[in-house]
C-alpha cells in the first residue's frame, strides 16, 4: 500500500513552494458534490443565462440563413475566386479546430503528466473541444460546393464504382477530423458516466432521475468498475495525445504538401500544433473566467489554474513566435525569389495590415506581458489577453491562407480578397452556435468532474492506520 | 456449494471515510470472503487491491481494436488504390504506402479508443439500469456522493444473514443494511 500513496499525496506545501492552491481549503466530498451538482439540479435558471443563451441562439440563426442561401446559390456568394480560392471557410475551419485542441490537451496530455490541477477545468475544456469541432467540421462540408454529396469523401461502395484518392491531404483530413470528433465525444462521455450517476441520485424530479439514470448506464461505483474505468480513461488519454498532435499536423499538410510559397514548409506541423494549443488555452480562459464568476466556482477553479494557463500560453506562444521567425528566415535563406517576394508582400504588401495585427496580437502584447506573475493572476487582464490571442490566431490563419494566395507567380493574375456579408454571417453565426451549445452544456451537465475533484481532496487520502491494520491482519 | 439466500443479494455496510472501507475490505478478504465488492464515489485503488482485483483486460481489448483498425484501413487503401480504382496522381506509384500511413494511423486510434470505451462498459456489464444494490435505502444517498460501501454477497459460501451482519458491525460502520433482490 505504501507505494500507492504518491497518488493521493496532494502538494499541500503550497505556502512553502509559493504556488497557488489547486483547490481552496475547507472542502469535503459533500460540499463538492453539492456545489457542482447544485448548479444543474436547480429549477431556477438565472436571467443572465437566458439572456446570453437567446443572444447566442439568435446569432446562431445567421448560420442557418447563410448556409441556406449558400445551398441555393453555391459558393459564389463567398468572396473566394481566383487567385484566392480558399477564404473564410478554411480560415474558420483551422481556427475552430485549433481552439478545440486545448480541451484535448487538458484532458489527455495533462492527465498523462499527472497534472492534478487540470481536473477542475477538463470537463468544460472537453465540452469546448466538441462544440469547436462541431463548428469547425461544418466548414469543409459546406465548402465542397455540393454538400449533399459530401459523403463521397468516405470510402463507401457506390454504383459509380468511384473511390477516394488516398494520396491527398484533403482526404487525410477527413479521417483525422472524423476520428478526432468521435474520440473527443467518447472520451467526454466516458468521463461523464460516474457524474451522471451522482446526478441521478441527487435529482429530485422523476424526469431528471430517469434522464440521468439512462445516460449514467446504471453506474453504481463498484471498485471493479472503477478500476476498468480508470484504465480505459488512461488509455483514451494515451490515444488522444498522439491523435490531437496528428490532427493539426494533418491540417497543416493541407497547406504544406502544396508547392505554394508560404505554404510549402516543414515548420508547419509543429507550429500549427503549438498555435492550436495557444488559441485553445486562450479560449478556455475566455470561458472559464466568466463561468467561475457567474457560478461562484473560485474555490475549484482557482488563481492557480489561471496562472498555469497563462504559463502554457507563454510557452506555446514562444513556439509560435519561433515559427514566424523561421518562416521569415527561410524566405531569405532559401534564396528563392518567389519565397522572398511572398514574405515581403505578406509584410508590406496591400494586405500587410493583417500581418501587423497578427504580430501585435500573438507576439507583441501577450509575449511581453505573460512573464509577469502579477499580470497572470490579474483576472481582468487575463480575460482581455485571451480575447487578444484568439483574435491574433484567427489572423494567423487569415495571413497563411490569404496572403500566400493573393499575389502568385504571374502579376497579371494578382488579385485581392474581400470577404462578403455571407462570409461574415457564417463566421459570426458559428460564434453564436458555440455560445448556445456551451450554455446548454453548463445548464444540463456537471461542468466540473465531481469524482476527479474528490480524488484530490485531503479526505481522499488513505490514512497510515490502514497499513498497521493490514500489517496486523497479515 | 454456494447457495444464494432466498430474496437477499447481500449485506452492505456504509462507511464515512475511504480508510475505514479499505480496512474493512482488507480484513474481510483476509478472512476468506471472495464474493464481495466495494462501492465508492471516486476510484479508490486501495479498495480494489484489498478485495483482490489487481488486473483487468481493458488494455488487451484496446490493443486488439487498434490493430484491427490499422489493418482494416491499410488494406482498404491498398485495395482501392491498386485494384479497385487506380489513379495516376503525378506519376506516383499506385501503392503509395507512406501516404496510406496517415489514414491508417487515424483508424488505429479510432478503433482502439472505441474498443477501450465500449470494452470497458461491456466488461463492467453496463448498461444495466437495474441492480439489487439500488434497493438499499442508504445506497442512493451516498454511494455516488460521499459514502463508502462494502457489500458481502449472499453467493459467498461464508454468507449467513445473522453472522455476516454481526461480522460487518464489528468494523464499526455507520450502518449495516440487508440488500433485497
Amino acid at each position: 500500500m505504501a507505494t500507492k500513496d504518491f497518488k493521493t499525496v496532494d502538494p499541500k506545501l503550497d505556502p512553502a513552494t509559493g504556488e497557488f492552491r489547486v483547490l481552496a481549503p475547507g472542502q469535503d466530498f459533500k460540499s463538492v458534490t453539492e456545489k457542482i451538482s447544485g448548479i444543474v439540479l436547480t429549477p431556477k435558471t438565472s436571467l443572465g443565462w437566458f439572456a446570453i443563451f437567446s443572444l447566442g441562439g439568435a446569432v446562431a440563426t445567421l448560420v442557418l440563413v447563410a448556409v441556406t442561401w449558400l445551398f441555393l446559390k453555391g459558393t459564389g456568394i463567398w468572396a473566394i475566386t481566383q487567385p484566392v480560392a480558399w477564404g473564410f471557410a478554411i480560415i474558420n475551419f483551422v481556427w475552430w479546430i485549433g481552439i478545440g485542441h486545448a480541451g484535448t490537451l487538458i484532458s489527455a496530455i495533462l492527465l498523462l503528466f499527472k497534472q492534478g490541477w487540470r481536473n477542475s477545468i477538463n470537463r468544460f475544456a472537453e465540452a469546448m473541444t466538441i462544440f469547436a469541432v462541431v463548428c469547425a467540421g461544418m466548414f469543409p462540408l459546406i465548402h465542397v460546393g455540393r454538400p449533399w454529396v459530401s459523403y463521397w469523401l468516405f470510402p463507401l461502395p457506390n454504383t459509380m464504382n468511384v473511390w477516394p484518392q488516398f494520396r491527398s491531404p484533403l482526404l487525410w483530413d477527413v479521417f483525422a477530423v472524423s476520428t478526432y470528433a468521435t474520440i473527443s465525444v467518447v472520451f467526454w462521455y466516458v468521463g461523464l458516466i460516474p457524474d451522471f450517476g451522482t446526478m441521478r441520485d441527487r435529482s429530485k424530479s422523476k424526469f431528471a432521475q430517469f434522464a440521468y439514470g439512462l445516460v449514467s448506464l446504471g453506474w453504481r461505483g463498484s471498485v471493479r468498475h472503477w478500476m476498468r474505468y480508470e484504465t480505459a480513461s488512461l488509455l483514451l488519454a494515451g490515444l488522444a495525445t498522439p491523435l490531437v498532435l496528428s490532427v493539426h499536423t494533418v491540417i497543416s499538410f493541407d497547406f504544406a504538401v502544396a508547392v505554394l510559397p508560404g505554404w510549402h514548409t516543414t515548420i508547419f506541423p509543429p507550429y500549427f500544433v503549438a498555435g492550436a494549443i495557444y488559441s485553445g488555452f486562450a479560449m478556455v480562459l475566455t470561458l472559464a473566467i466568466p463561468l467561475r464568476k457567474a457560478y461562484h466556482l473560485e474555490g475549484l477553479v482557482t488563481d492557480r489554474h489561471i496562472d498555469n494557463m497563462g504559463k502554457v500560453m507563454l510557452g506555446t506562444g514562444l513556439i509560435v513566435a519561433y515559427g514566424y521567425g523561421m518562416e521569415v528566415f527561410m524566405a531569405w535563406y532559401s534564396a528563392s525569389h518567389w519565397e522572398f517576394f511572398m514574405m515581403w508582400n505578406r509584410m508590406f504588401g496591400p494586405m500587410g495590415w493583417s500581418y501587423g495585427i497578427l504580430i501585435m496580437c500573438n507576439i507583441a502584447i501577450p509575449l511581453t506581458t505573460l512573464w509577469s506573475r502579477k499580470l497572470r493572476t490579474n483576472i481582468t487582464f487575463m480575460f482581455l489577453i485571451s480575447l487578444v490571442v484568439n483574435t491574433g490566431m484567427w489572423f494567423e490563419r487569415f495571413v497563411i491562407v490569404v496572403t500566400s494566395l493573393y499575389r502568385d507567380f504571374l502579376p497579371s493574375s494578382w488579385g485581392t480578397y474581400r470577404a462578403t456579408k455571407w462570409d461574415y454571417a457564417t463566421y459570426v453565426g458559428t460564434l453564436g452556435l458555440f455560445t448556445a451549445l456551451f450554455l446548454l452544456f453548463v445548464r444540463f451537465l456537471p461542468m466540473i468532474p465531481m469524482n476527479e475533484i474528490k480524488m484530490m481532496l485531503p479526505s481522499a487520502k488513505i490514512t497510515p492506520k490502514t497499513e498497521t491494520a493490514a500489517g496486523a491482519g497479515d | 456449494m454456494p447457495v444464494a439466500v432466498e430474496g437477499i443479494y447481500g449485506i452492505v455496510a456504509e462507511f464515512d471515510t475511504p480508510s475505514d472501507l479499505v480496512r474493512a475490505a482488507q480484513s474481510a478478504y483476509h478472512d476468506g470472503w471472495r464474493r464481495m465488492d466495494c462501492y465508492t464515489p471516486y476510484p479508490v485503488e486501495e479498495a480494489a487491491e484489498a478485495i483482490g482485483f489487481h488486473k483487468n483486460k481493458v488494455p488487451l481489448v484496446t490493443l486488439i481494436g487498434g490493430l484491427m483498425g490499422l489493418c482494416a484501413m491499410f488494406t482498404l487503401e491498398t485495395w482501392i488504390s491498386t485494384l479497385a480504382y487506380p489513379l495516376n496522381i503525378a506519376g506516383r506509384p499506385t501503392y503509395s504506402w507512406p501516404a496510406f500511413i496517415i489514414p491508417a494511423y487515424e483508424w488505429t486510434i479510432l478503433f482502439a479508443g472505441l474498443s477501450a470505451a465500449f470494452g470497458m462498459l461491456a466488461m463492467n456489464g453496463l448498461p444495466s439500469l437495474y441492480h439489487p444494490l439500488f434497493n438499499a435505502p442508504n445506497f442512493r444517498n451516498g454511494a455516488t456522493q460521499d459514502k463508502f460501501f462494502l457489500c458481502l454477497e449472499a453467493l459467498d459460501p461464508k454468507f449467513d444473514v445473522v453472522e455476516t451482519r454481526a461480522y460487518l458491525e464489528s468494523f464499526a460502520p455507520t450502518s449495516v443494511v440487508e440488500v433485497e433482490y
